[in-house]
């Protein structure tokens, strides 16, 4: 041990200009890069939103032709689940796994390292393709063969993209199985590992098993398209479905990847604000771990109109049921967390609680279209796209909004404001709820997802939605300028941040926390 | 704080009431699901109607534990925080209990599903085939076997997308030929199509259905009142999948029997048309409006196409060139793009016009017709 401690001196703080952030192993850095790369896709993917919904803000077409329509929700959604929210939840597992197990950094920092500078090329690659001739990709982001294959120039940028993409989510994924197996402090059992932690575990096995799926599918199409083989192309002896059945089996799994986190994200959260102990932490853990079981074997509930036998119609419709279950667990024990807590609203919990309720009306609607025949109504229709932004949006950005504000005092040793916090929150929910809940009418009513213009009847909750979208957008502007405030300065932090926070970056960490943290394992009892 | 937010709800409510007054009076009715016309869209309703009220009482139990807790048990009001944490019976009962309520709603969907997809015994076989971006339908047996003809949007509406969409009847969700057929018989639809997947669906009739190129799917249905029922292409397939409607007229059977009498006397009048020589002027006419219907989606009104992703015609060395080469692009399509081989699609006059029009509209000067005699040589 004496080593060691002859060692001290060498502990420095960052490298000294722009290269830090190039040549970073440390997983703070690197955490820093991850959150705010996703928030600089997601302000551009929002971009793109804003040009739906402002086509779609009248019947006719004003703004932008139908082909670049359909790049701009194809674009829209690569960029919002590749580039906002899965990077996202990766920073956060950066930043907070090794803080939250005691671990000096994460198993594989150069790798790390490598890991998120993929990611900026991967995007250039993909963003460049709307100046291309014909446009960037267009057939949807679930690139559905044969239509993919009629894309221009961008089709090879789009396969090589997704690729690179998937090479980064599979490596980061690898670390933080690596990190969670082997760096975790004496004393810190499985069970003893804050669910946040629990989740991102799950989430990364996740990753793990279905990338590589994906990267093998958009490889079909790659040699469909140039090589001349018919995976896909019927006439060639080929199945056009077989496509949907490889794609769904990595994207119903790639639904969970973008949920689980936030699960553990908000269960992390509302013990704090109810200064109670989270409720039924080890059937939390088991929950979690059943939907990811679940998640594999669903996939096909989003394709129930493809032409199924009647008995993969009923299983699948069953297995999508079941899920309702260990998510009902979920909600339940967040309730009884909050049941009789001492409960303060402070902006993270804001975000979690309308994270529980707004997520859990996207679970109604989800529970609906699991049931086959009715889904022969909802399905692709404005209905589905109500049902996944509830998800996504009131779902995963808001828990991810929640984790900036409630661990942001942590990492910055400064406060945010209070007060613009809440009024992010406050205008976010009433906005995202204008934006999205009317879309469950029109879907109902009968508007196919997708299109660039409308029918007249469906022109006045059209309207409604549209100018949600835009005061929903405008609101994340406020949301920059907060993290902004918050870096530059502020009322500073205590190191316990939060009254009832627990765990080992508030308990045994001071606001920020040193460069390098944890060189010396802490103790868990 | 809570003050301040009442006043921008109620702002926000004087807002919404200002741009879109008609929403709170005009369209409470198209807030949900149709019942439709046939059996199985009444089941597909009511099972809609069953499940949303299941999950509205689960909200309102669970949102009012919440609210009410947030409310009672806030620091604020002098609340001190209990310490349980688990209970083993209560996980143990919030397993259960959702999972009884799960099989409820699987047995009333298990029997809708198993009944919908019962396509035999049917009376009437309609084979509809997705192109981009138009409906086909080839009446497959009957009186009315042999007919088969393209359904496309109707021009008032393509012409009213960059107009005023609100002065058209059915913007959108109008087609030149509708889809005709009787009311009271088992009607069974076989699917495909030609190009991308393309998904049927008329919410009246309570069915969707993807077309996919390569494969059949089947889906039946029985429509109980005579009317017109309006739906459009549910798969994204390309640019203009928001600009392929579809339209099902539901008639009485002496309607129906008049009306395959009509469209057969038309087959008959065609084949005439299609062995007699045109004169040029005439050609140029119907290719016109063959053009605006077909071709105007990709090409665009003044032949220049898409840079980049569709090619112009305008000043084409193709549609200007040798007759023969800009007739098997026509007819044959380009394999592995957008261009369909129009062969099946279109009569002998109709491509002889389409052809005669694209060689001598816009800056085009081939001075040449193509006869229906033409076409038909090279089928």
């Amino acid at each position: 041990m004496s080593e060691a401690v002859a060692h001290d001196d060498h502990d420095h703080g960052p490298e000294k200009g722009l290269m830090r952030w190039v040549r970073t192993t440390n997983h703070k850095d690197i955490g820093t890069l991850y959150l705010l790369f996703s928030l600089a896709m997601f302000m551009f993917g929002g971009a793109m939103a804003m040009v739906i919904r402002a086509e779609l803000f009248q019947p006719g077409l004003q703004i932008v032709d139908p082909h670049f329509f359909n790049q701009m929700t194809t674009m829209h959604a690569l960029v919002m689940v590749f580039g906002a929210v899965m990077p996202a939840f990766v920073g956060l597992a950066n930043w907070l796994i090794p803080m939250m197990i005691g671990a000096p950094d994460m198993a594989l920092p150069r790798m790390n390292n490598w890991s998120f500078w993929i990611l900026p090329f991967a995007f250039t690659m993909l963003a460049s393709t709307l100046l291309m001739d014909g446009g960037a990709p267009a057939g949807g982001w679930t690139m559905y063969a044969p239509l993919v294959l009629q894309t221009g120039d961008a089709f090879p940028y789009l396969i090589f993209a997704v690729h690179l993409l998937g090479i980064s989510s599979v490596m980061g994924a690898i670390n933080v199985v690596a990190t969670i197996m082997n760096m975790r402090a004496p004393g810190m059992t499985l069970m003893k590992m804050p669910l946040f932690v629990w989740t991102w575990f799950i989430t990364a096995y996740l990753l793990i098993a279905v990338m590589p799926v994906f990267a093998g599918a958009v490889t079909m199409l790659l040699t469909d398209k140039f090589f001349g083989t018919s995976f896909f192309n019927a006439a060639g002896g080929g199945d056009p479905v077989m496509f949907q059945h490889i794609f769904w089996f990595f994207g119903h799994p790639e639904v969970y990847i973008m949920i689980l986190p936030a699960f553990g994200v908000v269960s992390a959260i509302i013990p704090t604000f109810a200064r109670k102990p989270l409720f039924g932490y080890s059937s939390m853990v088991y929950a979690t771990a059943s939907i990811a079981f679940l998640s594999f074997i669903v996939w096909a509930h989003h394709m129930f109109t493809v032409g199924m036998p009647l008995a993969g119609e009923l299983f699948f419709m069953y297995a999508t049921m079941m899920i309702a279950v260990p998510t009902g667990v979920k909600v339940f024990n967040w309730v009884s967390t909050m049941w009789k807590g001492s409960m303060t609203f402070e902006t993270p919990m804001l975000f979690a609680l309308g994270f529980v309720i707004m997520f859990t009306i996207g679970g109604f609607s989800g529970l609906m279209l699991a049931i086959t025949p009715v889904d022969f109504q909802y399905h692709d229709t404005y209905f589905v796209v109500a049902h996944f932004h509830y998800v996504l949006v009131t779902g995963s950005i808001y828990s991810l909004m929640a984790a900036a504000y409630y661990w942001m005092p942590k990492w910055t040793g400064n406060m945010y404001n209070e007060k613009l916090g809440k009024i992010h929150f406050w205008l976010s929910t009433i906005f995202v709820n204008l934006l999205f809940f009317p879309q469950h009418f029109l879907g109902l009513a009968g508007m196919p997802r997708r299109i660039p213009d409308y029918s007249v009847q469906f022109a006045d909750w059209n309207m409604i939605s549209s100018l949600g979208g835009f005061g929903f957008g405008l609101s994340q502007l406020l949301f920059c300028y907060i993290v902004y405030a918050t870096i530059k300065g502020g009322e500073k932090a205590t190191d316990r941040v939060w009254e009832g926070a627990t765990g080992l970056e508030f308990e045994q960490l001071p606001s920020p926390p040193p460069y390098h943290s944890f060189t010396t394992a802490p103790e868990v009892k | 704080m809570l003050r301040r937010i009442s006043k921008l709800i109620a702002a926000l409510s004087v807002g919404m009431m200002v741009t879109a007054p008609s929403a709170f009076a005009g369209y409470m009715d198209t807030l949900n699901m149709t019942e439709g016309v046939t059996p199985i869209s009444q089941e597909v309703y009511d099972l809609h109607m069953l499940i949303l009220w299941v999950c509205v009482i689960i909200g309102v139990v669970v949102f009012g534990a919440m609210f009410y807790s947030m409310y009672a048990h806030r620091k604020s009001r002098g609340a001190v925080p209990a310490t349980f944490h688990e209970s083993t019976k209560m996980e143990i009962l919030w397993t259960i209990l959702p999972f009884v309520i799960l099989v409820g709603m699987a047995i009333p969907a298990t029997k809708t599903l198993v009944f919908m997809s019962d396509t035999s015994e049917a009376d009437i076989s309609i084979k509809v085939t997705g192109h981009q971006w138009k409906w086909e339908y080839e009446y497959l047996d009957g009186d009315a076997q042999g007919i088969n003809y393209i359904s496309s949007l109707a021009a008032d509406s393509r012409r009213a997308i960059y107009a005023d969409p609100m002065k058209v009847d059915n913007y959108l969700l109008d087609v030149d030929n509708e889809l005709v057929v009787p009311v009271n018989k088992k009607i069974r639809f076989f699917l495909t199509a030609s190009d991308v997947i393309h998904a049927w669906w008329v919410p009246e009739i309570g069915q969707k259905q993807d077309a996919i190129p390569g494969f059949i799917n089947e889906m039946w249905t029985e429509i109980k009142q005579p009317g017109v029922y309006r739906g459009q292409c549910a798969e994204l397939c390309g640019k203009d999948h928001g600009f392929m409607p579809i339209v099902v007229r539901a008639v009485t059977d002496e309607e129906y029997a008049r009306w395959i009498k009509e469209k057969k006397g038309a087959n008959v009048a065609m084949e005439a048309a299609a062995d007699k020589v045109w004169t040029s002027d005439d050609l140029y006419a119907k290719g016109e409006e063959v053009y605006n219907t077909q071709c105007v989606g990709c090409h665009q009104l003044n032949g220049m196409g898409i840079p980049g992703t569709f090619p112009a015609i305008n000043g084409s060395p193709v549609a200007t060139g040798d007759v023969s080469s800009h007739m098997d692009i026509v007819m044959n399509g380009r394999p592995g793009t957008a261009m369909a081989a129009y062969k099946n699609q279109l009569s002998d006059v109709d491509l002889a016009a389409v052809l005669t029009y694209q060689r001598n509209a816009w800056d085009n000067k081939a001075g040449d017709t193509v006869q229906p005699a033409d076409v038909k040589g090279v089928r």
